[in-house]
């Protein structure tokens, strides 16, 4: 069959095919103008954001799946809801980080095409259905933020922590293919669709040693414990802005990766998988919550606390049906939009020369700027899974899916690790409410669109919280 | 004869002496870079032998598409390792210590 290019069978594509062309353009606008004036590229990017959410929009797939380019991409309903998740994750992560790259004199036109080019590998890979395209996405991604840690030249933590994690990375994708390639020769197929058709039966010695690697490999770019090793390092090390944004918005793909690749692609296999996952997710749970007590940096802190929650969300997987993925799917999204609240307020509260990342810079905080220190309260509350936040439904969910497939253990695991958790998150808000102001801490950012933006995000944790249904209803109509 | 047995024994030792070299490697960060592409390669061997067996060309596509990928990765690489070597005037992996925690 002669494969035939027409407009209606790449329109399904089009997000892709926009960002793509966005990047080249902004790409030249900063080669022209960005010396001039400065922060255009800044407020292109956003207008380009809001361009291509509404192009995405507008070619959304009703209640559809359409496979494309041969079978390699696949268009559906999950794929548009999480990139205009991205999108908008994106468009807050770049706001908040303005201030914070003009202070430092790193507000350069390549901070927004390499965050683009990030975001694009995040599409890739929301909408793969091919073990090439899976790969692709990964890289991409990977590459473009590996790039991002590196952005601040001046600074040594940054170049050390952006090569620990090109190093780990790598091993990562490494292994990621070699187990594709076990894949690939013991079914014959890369696409996913027809390997979730074809893995029907036990599967092999082969077949389960391949799975190995991919969930290692799965493992890696998630930061769950044992792989979790570069993650605190990334978090700390990077400039605050950049963690903001490797903290949010590459999660969706990460979560997309083990949707797509496990839950469907080798959806055959989900009795050997589940048993990995759990292992690792156990673990995370443990390790990252006992680890985070002791931290006294909160880009630290945040790290590990990312380390404990992904294992909440890997239990999720665990469970093996569409509710439990479903749940995953909420508690990412939950955690997303937290976590942006939460570097948000650390990259608010920074100044030129001063990075506000100790917890000792947050004593007293409540004092010196009462609207950030009660975001970064609700911020604490709601990770910690307190109601009415969102984050109690989130983790309410995962404990829901467990519990209908009988995996009573997981469930008391997951119940003690949010109790430990309790102890570290309400004692950042102690130390906000009830400790007196260090001397010689510089003021907050005081530039109005950006604390609107940061309180409205604040206000979401609260609101999803009181009004959950709505979003949960959409992640179990997606996976269910 | 050679089988596939013995391409899979090939990119499987490749792979180990990768994985290997990266964590007993205490010396020299190039040396790391140079072991991440000996574990590409070796996926590659694995697919290019499957493909082979197979009689499937989506697997050689597919090492088309890995060496393209690896070249962009040697060069972010290569780029960090210049940062860091202006920074610290170091490419020692023992010297890449200073977080804790």
């Amino acid at each position: 069959m002669q494969p035939t290019f027409t407009w209606s069978g790449v329109a399904p594509a089009l997000p892709e095919i926009y960002l793509a062309a966005a990047i080249c353009v902004l790409l030249m606008v900063e080669v022209f103008f960005g010396e001039r004036r400065r922060g255009l590229t800044g407020t292109l990017t956003l207008l380009a954001i809001a361009g291509g959410a509404a192009l995405t929009l507008a070619c959304a797939q009703v209640d559809a799946r359409v496979t494309l380019f041969s079978g390699m991409y696949v268009a559906d309903p999950l794929g548009t809801v999480l990139k205009l998740f991205a999108f908008l994750f994106l468009a807050l992560a770049l706001l908040y980080s303005r201030a914070y790259l003009e202070q430092r004199d790193i507000l350069r036109g390549e901070f927004y095409v390499l965050a683009l080019s990030a975001l694009l590998g995040v599409f890739v890979l929301v909408s793969a259905n091919s073990l090439l395209s899976v790969y692709i996405g990964v890289e991409l991604l990977a590459l473009s933020v590996y790039a991002m840690v590196a952005f601040d030249r001046t600074s040594g933590v940054a170049a050390e922590s952006a090569m620990k994690y090109f190093v780990l990375g790598a091993i990562a994708s490494g292994t990621l293919i070699y187990g594709m390639s076990m894949v690939y020769g013991l079914s014959g197929t890369l696409r996913l669709d027809d390997l979730a058709a074809r893995l029907t039966e036990a599967p092999s010695l082969g077949l389960v040693l391949g799975l190995v690697f991919i969930v290692v490999a799965v493992g890696f770019k998630f930061g769950a414990v044992p792989f979790h090793m570069w993650l605190p390092d990334v978090y700390h090390g990077a400039p605050t802005a950049v963690t903001l944004f490797i903290a949010t918005v590459p999660k969706i793909a990460y979560f997309a990766l083990a949707f797509r690749l496990l839950a469907y692609g080798l959806g055959g296999l989900t009795g050997s998988w589940t048993q990995m996952l759990a292992v690792l997710a156990v673990l995370s749970l443990v390790v990252g919550t006992v680890i985070a007590l002791a931290q006294t940096n909160i880009k630290r802190l945040l790290a590990y606390s990312a380390v404990a929650n992904v294992g909440f969300l890997l239990l999720g997987f665990v469970a093996g049906t569409p509710t439990g993925y479903g749940a995953a799917l909420y508690y990412m999204l939950a955690y997303v939009i937290v976590t942006l609240a939460g570097f948000g307020v650390v990259v608010v509260a920074s100044r030129r020369g001063f990075e506000a990342d100790e917890l000792e810079h947050y004593k007293g905080f409540h004092a010196r700027d009462p609207m950030l220190a009660l975001s970064m309260m609700v911020v604490m509350f709601s990770t910690a899974g307190v109601p009415p936040f969102i984050g109690f439904w989130a983790k309410l969910r995962i404990i829901e899916a467990l519990w209908e497939t009988g995996h009573l253990w997981l469930v008391i695991i997951a119940a003690a690790a949010s109790v430990v958790g309790l102890f570290y998150y309400l004692r950042v808000v102690k130390l906000m409410y009830f400790d007196a102001v260090p001397a010689g801490l510089p003021a907050t950012e005081k530039r109005t669109g950006v604390r609107f933006a940061l309180g409205l995000n604040a206000l979401a944790v609260l609101a999803l919280g009181v009004v959950p249904n709505p979003l949960l209803e959409l992640c179990e109509r997606l996976l269910g | 004869m050679i089988t596939l047995g013995h391409m899979l024994t090939l990119s499987g030792v490749l792979f180990a002496l990768a994985v290997a070299g990266i964590f007993i490697n205490r010396k020299n960060v190039i040396l790391l870079l140079m072991c991440i592409e000996l574990l590409l390669l070796a996926a590659n061997f694995n697919f290019i032998a499957f493909s082979r067996y197979l009689g499937d060309l989506d697997g050689q596509v597919f090492v088309f598409f890995v060496l393209t990928v690896a070249a962009a990765e040697a060069a972010i690489g290569l780029a960090i390792l210049v940062v860091l070597f202006r920074q610290r005037g170091s490419i020692n992996v023992e010297d890449l210590n200073e977080m804790k925690g």
